[in-house]
């Protein structure tokens, strides 16, 4: 079986990313980078069928020249090979932008299965994936809990809201958006790592990259509350908070 | 002309859609741009469609044909895109469900139009163009985001940006037209079978009027003896954020945010939690929210009422210490 996994490289969860000159994206060259945490699970996925199944797990991914690290990473937890559509513009690109690069790089491999995260921790479109089938002419679902490959067909278990699920049934090729948390992901290993240095990194580069969208200001996130800070050593900090809720606030007796 | 599309399972409206709804009628209040018109698709659609039509608005479109009866990202795509396609709104505004992050990016793909996600509000309009605002980088920045033409742009609003009960209603029920959807059966790939509960959630945090939730500052199992004593000491509930229930650390029925419960207690009280999106739109209702976060800049502090900068494995004892005293 034949599976591709789309990944993205996104600024590391515990930064706070700095504004560039023109408040449109972030200054790159302050950021740290790291693979999208939900690709991790899709990766992953894609590792316990390529158990069950046989075949091979290609990585891929659009974005410029640091994105090479997130699928040298990919491939050190044991991706096969790799595909990186590469272009600076595809940093900040909207979700058709880097689905059509996407698209454009992989068509030609005929993969039998397509995974993607859920969302991506930078912009979170939820987009990218279901954009991607379309583009491929492949059918999709989302948000997957658990999957099983029948024959030519794969069946998988959406959420819903609310605590609900639905089984759905389809037919091969399809792309498949994994939801966070579904499996225990695996990381890299010093074998691994060694072993990523021989895999091989196919460089793509997409035609136009043409995004729907663009940001026009980032700024910080609106205030819907006055915060009261308390301050000091945690023993007296802690100490004002109780009397807060008690005599301010009233939620606790 | 700008489109509120509702969204229903078995004849049950989702409450999301008057919010969606409520987007629409603020957006053509802004731009100009209305009338509003409402748009809901399904197998039989009838009495979603009557209670629709009290809102405000020029018609409510109810969008039938029995291949919709069950719900799929084909049907509904194929739907959906004849009905835009025939006669383009400048904006459709959907709400950020579930059911429409499954097939509106292929609509949008379909159409050839934008589509933005997840909008939280609108900002001052950039070029002439209305501009709307989401939240970028797990909630740590705010954007406003235009679209780069001006043809008709797909939009979806983020559970709880907009309120259900700001829906403008009309002096009398608005006209509903039903259309016959284009929608191949044999074309729809996606086979469904019916949803299904898991059983039943021992944890109802929906009745807590106290709940102590932890995130990943945590940073391990063994530590969560520290926030059950607190949760004793507060006579709360102990809650957590995706990360944790991935985790193993705690059981899924004990997850706060939208993939988990949404809460509205008394108290709310964070530790750790960095208040991504996809957290606190299940428990921004809260009456007082307390955080307690070593990151002076995490979003969480901007929903708090009471905040407290610092490290929790510091904070918390002290808490429980103080609780002792005052009770």
């Amino acid at each position: 079986m034949k599976i591709a996994v789309c990944l993205k490289q996104v600024p590391a969860r515990d930064t706070q990313p700095r504004v560039n000159e023109s408040k449109t994206w972030l200054r790159e060259q302050d950021a740290t980078f790291e693979l999208n945490e939900p690709d991790a699970y899709a990766l992953e996925e894609g590792f316990q069928l390529r158990e069950r199944h046989g075949g091979e797990v290609v990585v891929c991914s659009a974005g410029p020249a640091r994105v090479a690290q997130a699928l040298r990473e990919a491939l050190a937890r044991g991706a096969d090979r790799a595909i990186h559509v590469e272009d600076d513009s595809l940093a900040s690109a909207d979700a058709f932008a880097v689905a059509d690069a996407l698209a454009a790089a992989i068509e030609g491999e005929r993969f039998d299965l397509v995974l993607t995260g859920l969302q991506s921790d930078d912009q979170g479109f939820a987009q990218t994936g279901v954009v991607l089938a379309e583009r491929l002419g492949i059918p999709h679902a989302t948000i997957i809990m658990e999957v099983a490959v029948q024959g030519d067909r794969v069946r998988v278990k959406r959420e819903l809201e609310g605590g609900w699920f639905q089984w759905v049934e389809m037919p091969l090729p399809a792309l498949l958006t994994i939801q966070s948390g579904i499996n225990q992901l695996r990381y890299a290993t010093l074998k691994g790592i060694i072993a990523a240095k021989k895999k091989e990194i196919r460089k793509v580069t997409p035609a136009a990259v043409a995004s729907r969208q663009r940001i026009v200001r980032l700024r910080a996130p609106e205030k819907t509350k006055q915060t009261q800070i308390i301050p000091g050593p945690a023993a007296d900090a802690a100490k004002e908070l109780v009397r807060r809720l008690r005599d301010e606030a009233r939620a606790i007796e | 002309m700008i489109l509120a599309v509702a969204e229903q399972r078995e004849g049950t409206l989702n409450r999301a859609s008057w919010e969606a709804v409520a987007a629409a009628q603020q957006l053509a209040a802004r731009t100009g741009l209305g009338p509003v018109r409402i748009a809901i698709a399904g197998g039989e659609v009838g009495g979603s469609a009557a209670s629709l039509a009290e809102a405000d608005a020029a018609e409510v479109v109810a969008l039938e044909a029995p291949a919709l009866g069950a719900y799929t990202a084909d049907g509904f795509t194929a739907a959906l895109a004849g009905l835009l396609a025939t006669d383009p709104p400048a904006f459709a505004v959907f709400a950020h469900t579930y059911q429409v992050r499954d097939f509106v990016p292929k609509l949008a793909a379909r159409l050839g139009w934008p589509l933005v996600t997840d909008v939280v509000g609108y900002g001052e309009p950039f070029e002439g163009r209305p501009a709307f605002t989401r939240h970028v980088f797990q909630g740590k920045l705010a954007a406003d985001v235009v679209a780069e033409s001006d043809g008709p742009c797909l939009v979806t609003v983020q559970a709880g940006a907009f309120q259900a009960d700001l829906v403008a209603r009309g002096a009398s029920p608005a006209p509903v037209r039903r259309v016959e959807a284009a929608v191949e059966p044999s074309a729809i790939r996606q086979k469904p079978e019916p949803p299904f509960q898991e059983a039943k959630q021992a944890v109802d945090l929906s009745q807590a009027a106290r709940i102590v939730a932890v995130g990943r500052g945590i940073k391990e199992q063994s530590k969560l003896a520290l926030v059950e004593e607190l949760a004793r000491a507060l006579g709360a509930e102990i809650a957590a954020s995706r990360p944790i229930c991935d985790a193993g650390w705690l059981p899924l029925e004990r997850q706060v945010g939208s993939s988990g419960q949404t809460v509205s207690p008394k108290l709310y009280l964070a530790l750790g939690i960095s208040g991504a999106i996809q957290h606190a739109v299940g428990m921004k209702g809260s009456r007082t929210i307390v955080a307690i976060n070593k990151d002076p800049e995490a979003p969480i502090f901007e929903l708090a009422d009471y905040g407290i900068v610092g490290d929790l494995f510091e904070v918390v004892p002290e808490l429980v210490k103080a609780l002792g005293k005052s009770a």
